[in-house]
C-alpha cells in the first residue's frame, strides 16, 4: 500500500506540523539511478515505513528528506518550501542516520547534550538525564561510548527523540538496529507518543516494528528503480 | 550562534584532552623536523641563524597540514558532522569553531614550542621574539586554511597529502610575510610592514575561510 | 526577421560536440599557420637584441605562454563557477577540459624561462618574482587536476572543483603581491624576467602571432578533451548511441 499525495498541508494551519511532499523525486549514485519518479507524502499523525530491497536508495531518500542531499530531478518539500530552504525545517526535524552521531571518547551524556545543544533542544542535565532513562539508558549516562555495545549505542542516539518537546518528523534510518526487545519498545512507545502530539514518521527498517509498533503506511522504493 | 560555537569548540577540545598523547604528535613532529635540517646543511651556526625562520615557518606549515586533515575525518566517520550540518548552525560559526579548536590544540602548542627550536638554531633574542610572534598571527590562518582543505578532500583516499598540495600554494603569502618578519629583524629593518600585511591576511582569512569550508562540507555530504 | 543565435543551446553536450566538431578542424589549421608564421618572424626576422643577443629570442614562447597560463586559469574557474552556480554539466566539463592546457602551458613558461636564464644568468633557474608566481600557479593546476582526479563522483568532484578554482583564483593576486614583495626583499638587483628588451615593431608581431597560436591551439585542445569528457560522461544518452552507431556502421 503506498500513500497517495493529496492536498498539501501548509505551514499556515494553526500549530499544525507542515506536510512532507516528494514529486517526482529521482536520485542518483554515480551514474547508476537509484529511484525515478517517486511521490511521497508524510502528513502529520501519519507514519510511513520505507521498504525495498538493499541498494534500492532507502537512505539516499531519508537524506533528501533530510536535506543533506539534493536530488537528482523532482522536489521534495516541507510545506510549501524546499526542504535545503525551509528556514524552520531543523526545528522541526530529527534525522537519526545509520551512524550514531556518538564522539567515542565522549560519555553517553557529553555527547547528547553536544547533540541537543546543536539542535536546539534542551539541554540541561536534568533533561538528558531523564531522556536517557527514558530510553533505559539511565545507569551507563557517564560510562564512554567507547564501552557501550551496538545496542547500547543506538539507544544513546534514540534518546535524541525523547527529548522532543515540539511536534516535528522523525526521519530514522534503521531506528531499531541492534536494539533488543525491551529497546524496541521503548522505540514503539516513543513513536506512538510522538505520532499522537501530532508529529509525523518516516523511517526504514529491514527488522520488522513488531505488534507494539504505530500503524505504518508502507511505501516501498522497488517499482521506482 | 555563540553558544553553537561554543559547543563544537569545547566539544573538541576536551576530545583533545582525551587523547593527549595524539594531540601533541604534530608538535613532536614539529622538532623532529626542523632537527633534521642542522643534519642536512651542517651545523654551522651561522648557516642555521640564516635558515632559522625559513626552517621553522615550513616545520610549523607541514606540521599543522599534517593534524589537520583528521579535523573533520572524525565526525564524518561516526555521523556527527552530518548532525552539525543538519543542526540549522550557521556552517561560517561550525567552521570557525573547528578551526579555533585546531589552532589551541596544535597551533599554539606550536608557538609555544618555537622559542625552544629558535634555540637550537642558534637565533638572536630579537628574531626569536619576532620569530613567536609571527607564527602566533601565521598559525591560525594555517589552522584557517587547513580546516577549508580538510573539508575540501574530506573522504577521500589520499585526503592527507592532497590536503598538503592542495593548501601549501594559499599559505605562501603568510610563509613570506611570516618568515620575512625575521629576516628583517636580523637585517635591523622594520618589521611593521611584515605584520601589518600578516595581520590584514588573519582578518581576511578569518572572514573567508570558514564560508569555503562551510561550502566545501556541504558539498562533500551531497 | 532573423533569429539570433541562442548561445544557451551550446550548453547541451549533444549540441557543444557538435559545434566542437565543426570548430576544431579550422582551429587546428589557425593554430599551425600561426605559429610558423610567429616563429619565422621572431627567430629570422626581428633583429638581435643589443644587450642578450641571440638567446633572448625564447621569449617568444615564453611570454605567450605565460599569458596563457594566467588567462586559462581564469577561464578554468569562471567556467566551473558557471558550472556549478547553474548546474551547467558542461560548463564542468569544459573547466575540467581546460586544466591540463593551462598546466601545460605554465610548464611552457617555466621551462622557456630556464632557458632564458642559462645563457643570460648561467643559472637554470632564477626565484623571479614572475617565475615564482608561475610556479605556484603550476601547483594550484596540479591541486586542481589533482582534487577532481581523486573524487569518484562526479557531482561533487566537479563542485569541489569549481569551490578550489575560485578560492584559486582570488588568492592568485594576494600570492603574487606576497612574491614580489618577497622578491624585492631578498634580491638588491633587480634581476628580473619582466626586464625584457624594448619591444622593436618586428618583435610585437611576431609576440602577437604566437599569442593568437596558443590561443587557437588552447581552444583546439580544451574542446578536443571537452568532446571526450562529454562522451564519456553522457555515454549512456541516445546521442552518444546514435554517434558510436553511425561510427560503426563506416
Amino acid at each position: 500500500m503506498s500513500t497517495t499525495p493529496s492536498a498539501r498541508a501548509t505551514s499556515s494551519d494553526a500549530g499544525e506540523l507542515p506536510t512532507l511532499t516528494a514529486t517526482d523525486l529521482a536520485c542518483r549514485r554515480g551514474n547508476r539511478v537509484l529511484f525515478r519518479g517517486v511521490n511521497l507524502a508524510v502528513r502529520p499523525r501519519e507514519a510511513t515505513w520505507l521498504r525495498g530491497r538493499n541498494g534500492r536508495g532507502k537512505t539516499s531518500l531519508l537524506r533528501l528528506a533530510a536535506g543533506l542531499a539534493v536530488p537528482d530531478s523532482g522536489k521534495i518539500l516541507w510545506g510549501d518550501k524546499p526542504v535545503r530552504a525551509a528556514a524552520d525545517y531543523a526545528a522541526q526535524r530529527v534525522y537519526v542516520g545509520h551512524a550514531n552521531a556518538l564522539k567515542e571518547d565522549l560519555s553517553v551524556t557529553e555527547s547528547l547534550t553536544f547533540l541537543a545543544r546543536m539542535h536546539g533542544r534542551p539541554s540541561d542535565a536534568p533533561a538528558i538525564r531523564a531522556a536517557l532513562e527514558r530510553i533505559g539508558m539511565g545507569s551507563r549516562r557517564d560510562a564512554l561510548v567507547r564501552t557501550l555495545s551496538q545496542g547500547q549505542r543506538r539507544r544513546a542516539t534514540l534518546a535524541r527523540l525523547a527529548l522532543e518537546q515540539r511536534t516535528s518528523i522523525w526521519i530514522l534510518d534503521e531506528p531499531y538496529d541492534a536494539l533488543d526487545s525491551d529497546g524496541v519498545q521503548a522505540v514503539n512507545e516513543l513513536l506512538h507518543e510522538h505520532l499522537r502530539r501530532g508529529g509525523s514518521v518516516l523511517l526504514t527498517s529491514h527488522l520488522s516494528p513488531g505488534d507494539a509498533a504505530p500503524t505504518l503506511a508502507e511505501f516501498d522504493l522497488d517499482p521506482f528503480a | 550562534m555563540g553558544a553553537a560555537f561554543s559547543a563544537v569548540y569545547v566539544r573538541d577540545l576536551r576530545l583533545a584532552l582525551r587523547r593527549r598523547v595524539e594531540a601533541l604528535l604534530p608538535v613532536v613532529f614539529f622538532i623532529v623536523a626542523v632537527s633534521l635540517f642542522p643534519l642536512g646543511v651542517g651545523p654551522e651556526p651561522q648557516t642555521l641563524r640564516q635558515i632559522a625562520a625559513g626552517v621553522v615557518w615550513v616545520s610549523a606549515l607541514l606540521a599543522s597540514m599534517l593534524s589537520v586533515t583528521s579535523l573533520y575525518a572524525g565526525d564524518h566517520a561516526d555521523g556527527s558532522l552530518e548532525q552539525m550540518i543538519l543542526s540549522g548552525q550557521s556552517g561560517f560559526v561550525v567552521a570557525s569553531a573547528k578551526a579555533a579548536a585546531h589552532w589551541t590544540v596544535t597551533g599554539a602548542p606550536l608557538v609555544l614550542a618555537a622559542p625552544l627550536i629558535g634555540l637550537l638554531l642558534d637565533m638572536s633574542n630579537a628574531a626569536l621574539g619576532t620569530l613567536v610572534a609571527s607564527l602566533l598571527l601565521g598559525t591560525p590562518i594555517l589552522s584557517l586554511l587547513g580546516g577549508m582543505g580538510a573539508a575540501l578532500t574530506l573522504g577521500l583516499r589520499s585526503a592527507g597529502v592532497l590536503l598538503i598540495l592542495l593548501i601549501l600554494p594559499l599559505a605562501v603569502p603568510a610563509l613570506i610575510f611570516g618568515a620575512g618578519a625575521v629576516s628583517a629583524v636580523d637585517s635591523g629593518v622594520s618589521t611593521a610592514g611584515h605584520f601589518s600585511l600578516l595581520g590584514a591576511l588573519l582578518i581576511l582569512t578569518a572572514l573567508t575561510a570558514p564560508l569555503a569550508t562551510s561550502f566545501a562540507l556541504s558539498i562533500a555530504l551531497e | 526577421m532573423k533569429r539570433p543565435i541562442r548561445w544557451f543551446t551550446f550548453a547541451a553536450p549533444s549540441r557543444f560536440y557538435w559545434l566542437a566538431g565543426l570548430l576544431n578542424p579550422w582551429l587546428w589549421l589557425i593554430a599551425a599557420g600561426l605559429a610558423l608564421a610567429g616563429l619565422y618572424v621572431g627567430f629570422f626576422v626581428a633583429p638581435t637584441d643589443a644587450t642578450q643577443g641571440e638567446s633572448y629570442r625564447i621569449i617568444f614562447i615564453h611570454v605567450p605562454a605565460a599569458w596563457m597560463s594566467m588567462v586559462l586559469y581564469l577561464a578554468m574557474a569562471f567556467w566551473a563557477a558557471i558550472g556549478w552556480m547553474f548546474n551547467a554539466r558542461m560548463a564542468s566539463m569544459l573547466a575540467r577540459a581546460i586544466a591540463p592546457t593551462g598546466a601545460m602551458f605554465t610548464f611552457l613558461a617555466l621551462w622557456t624561462g630556464a632557458f632564458w636564464g642559462k645563457p643570460t644568468w648561467g643559472t637554470w633557474w632564477v626565484w623571479d618574482a614572475r617565475l615564482t608566481s608561475e610556479l605556484i600557479l603550476l601547483f594550484l593546476y596540479l591541486g586542481y587536476i589533482a582534487l577532481v582526479a581523486s573524487i569518484d563522483d562526479v557531482v561533487r568532484g566537479d563542485k569541489a572543483g569549481a569551490l578550489l578554482a575560485i578560492v584559486g583564483a582570488v588568492n592568485v593576486p594576494i600570492i603574487y603581491f606576497s612574491v614580489r614583495w618577497w622578491n624585492t626583499l631578498h634580491q638588491g638587483a633587480t634581476i628580473s624576467m619582466t626586464a625584457a628588451p624594448k619591444m622593436a615593431h618586428t618583435m610585437l608581431i611576431a609576440m602577437m602571432l604566437m599569442t593568437f597560436a596558443f590561443w587557437a591551439y588552447a581552444f583546439a585542445t580544451v574542446f578536443t578533451r571537452a568532446q571526450a569528457l562529454a562522451l564519456e560522461r553522457e555515454r549512456d544518452t541516445d546521442w552518444v548511441r546514435d554517434l558510436a552507431l553511425a561510427r560503426k556502421e563506416r
